[in-house]
């Protein structure tokens, strides 16, 4: 009688699975498996022409490296997500090490949280469009460094590689140090704080600690910061389209893989746009395994 | 916490005061860069066109009410993008935890074959992006006749990783099975035992977890912009788009800057009144361990 009753009871577990499972079969593999399929099809519009779908074997693929497309904005994404992590974890460390330092009882610990988790739910496009007017050739920014006397003509940011770069570098950075902060210092405070005594009784100076003890034991936290953020900066697509109109310009300097995406979605070429997918869907999903692998570590 | 030992300890190098002072220092520097850009927007928001002309001013002027009627009554469909970036944020954020909540519910509550499995499963897809998918995904909604629709936009909400894995810590840490039983005990069928038990206690994990997919459904931009088509239908991200691509110079800057923080502030005021619990949730949807 007893057992009867447990089966009939976990049948609901099934049950309580099918909403999550039809929409995620519907939602997400099928789109999954025909982006890959489109990948090896002929798929475009020429002017009012339809060419396609004709099989093509591996042929998008070949044309998206050897034009150069694939490579040239694979390294403009990374260029951007260096740029914009190396300072973000810079920052993130020092920031969660002295907000968890129980020496220092710094003041005020809610609101400066608080003010730097508040840039991360920011609408990521309006954002880029502020900073779009902000550093325009007659916008505040120029205006305020003119009347420092800093500068006598408007600088272009937008004319220039490396400032339209640093800016969206700059941006992504302001977007989410927050949060990089928010989780180190959950890492931090994970640590046991026997050994940060100890050390203190050895005579190690902060400096020592946070190099020596601090830094080891956040090792895992680190690399799974780093790698969540890796496959957020692959994404990278909204701050870029708007601060450029979707052109990465200049000379296509700022034009992300998810920005040639677009263009070719926008377009309708299916082919390239696939195999554009399919490229990215290996990496992120090599990235997604490391992840993966480091949270199920803890069950 | 321990708050014996602040005993002046001058170390090897500087001492406990001066990187006190360093630490203050830094980050009311760090302040300042996150709140700059806030203060400049609200500034300029309320300066109207001639006087943004003429350069930048630290004070605020008195043209905001004009700025955003001159922004509802432009040729953005600003109000409807307002009103459809709520539906659309709305629905995705009742969606997600509801549905998220109950999948986590199968999986803690019951003890079925393939539990284990789904589990690994959830958590293996958790961190694929919607983008990489984003052409079959279009493929799939033309086909169906939901080009044009918030449908796409809404109900792939039901089966979100995140909010599942959230709502599955949740439970694991604040929901004892014991009370499963009892109510079983006095009859509730699975279905009552759920809505009426279940998720009254899981109103903290809810509404943080809302908040975050509203905030997220609220800043989406890619899709969106690839499915709404029709004016009347876009959403606010898709406007702003429009209003950079447009040629812009020749636009009421007052207008631009009201437009932008008309997308931007209502954001800021509620996770203001809220923020406790959001910055709270960040760390626990995060990792563990």
């Amino acid at each position: 009688m007893k057992k009867s009753r447990v089966v009939s009871y976990n049948k609901w577990g099934y049950i309580f699975l099918i909403p999550f499972i039809v929409v995620f079969l519907v939602f997400q593999l099928i789109p999954l498996v025909s982006t890959i399929y489109n990948s090896f099809f002929e798929n475009y519009r020429s002017g009012l022409m339809q060419i396609g779908p004709n099989f093509v074997g591996f042929e998008n693929y070949v044309t998206i490296i050897t034009n150069g497309d694939l490579p040239t904005y694979f390294a403009n994404t990374m260029i951007l997500w260096a740029m914009c992590f190396v300072p973000q974890i810079i920052i993130s460390l020092v920031l969660g090490a002295w907000f968890t330092d129980p020496s220092l009882r710094l003041r005020f610990q809610t609101f400066f949280k608080t003010v730097i988790y508040l840039p991360n739910l920011i609408m990521a496009s309006a954002f880029s469009m502020l900073f779009f007017t902000l550093f325009a050739d007659g916008g505040p920014i120029n205006s305020i460094l003119m009347q420092m006397g800093i500068i006598s003509v408007p600088f272009q940011f937008m004319s220039h590689v490396w400032s339209v770069r640093a800016l969206i570098a700059f941006m992504n950075c302001i977007m989410w140090f927050g949060n990089t902060t928010i989780l180190l210092m959950a890492g931090m405070l994970g640590i046991d704080p026997a050994l940060f005594e100890a050390a203190q009784v050895d005579g190690a100076t902060a400096t020592q600690i946070f190099y020596k003890v601090t830094l080891p034991l956040l090792k895992p936290i680190l690399i799974y910061v780093m790698v969540t953020s890796l496959i957020g900066g692959l994404q990278l697509f909204d701050v870029p389209q708007i601060l450029t109109n979707g052109s990465g310009d200049p000379v296509r300097s700022s034009m992300t893989l998810i920005m040639y995406l677009n263009k070719h979605l926008y377009n309708k070429n299916y082919g390239l746009g696939g195999a554009l997918s399919v490229f990215m869907i290996i990496v992120t999903g090599i990235l997604s395994y490391i992840v993966f692998k480091f949270t199920n570590s803890g069950e | 916490m321990t708050e014996s030992k602040m005993a002046g300890q001058k170390e090897g190098g500087i001492s406990l005061q001066a990187r006190r002072a360093l630490a203050y220092v830094v980050l009311i520097l760090v302040t300042l860069i996150c709140l700059f850009w806030f203060y400049v927007l609200f500034i300029n928001a309320t300066r109207s066109n001639s006087e943004l002309k003429r350069g930048f001013s630290a004070l605020p002027s008195t043209f905001i009410l004009e700025n955003l009627n001159n922004m509802i009554h432009g040729t953005q469909p600003v109000l409807y993008g307002m009103l459809n970036s709520f539906i659309i944020a709305l629905s995705s954020a009742a969606l997600s935890t509801y549905f998220s909540a109950m999948t986590a519910y199968a999986i803690h509550a019951y003890d079925f074959r393939f539990r284990r499995f789904m589990f690994t499963f959830i958590l293996m897809i958790m961190m694929i992006p919607t983008q990489i998918t984003a052409l079959g995904f279009l493929q799939l909604i033309g086909n169906m006749g939901l080009d044009d629709s918030f449908i796409p936009l809404i109900v792939p909400s039901v089966a979100t990783p995140a909010v599942f894995f959230y709502m599955k810590q949740y439970m694991d840490s604040t929901l004892p099975l014991s009370l499963v039983e009892a109510a079983r005990i006095d009859g509730a069928g699975e279905f009552r035992t759920f809505n009426q038990i279940v998720m009254p206690l899981m109103k903290p994990a809810l509404a943080v977890q809302a908040i975050f997919s509203f905030v997220f459904s609220w800043n989406n931009y890619f899709v969106p912009a690839l499915v709404l088509h029709t004016d009347t239908k876009k959403t606010l991200p898709i406007l702003i788009a429009q209003l950079r691509s447009a040629d812009w110079l020749k636009f009421d800057m007052g207008q631009v800057y009201a437009m932008i923080a008309f997308s931007i502030f209502p954001v800021i005021v509620v996770y203001l009144v809220l923020s406790k619990s959001i910055v709270g949730g960040v760390t626990l949807g995060g990792v563990k361990g």
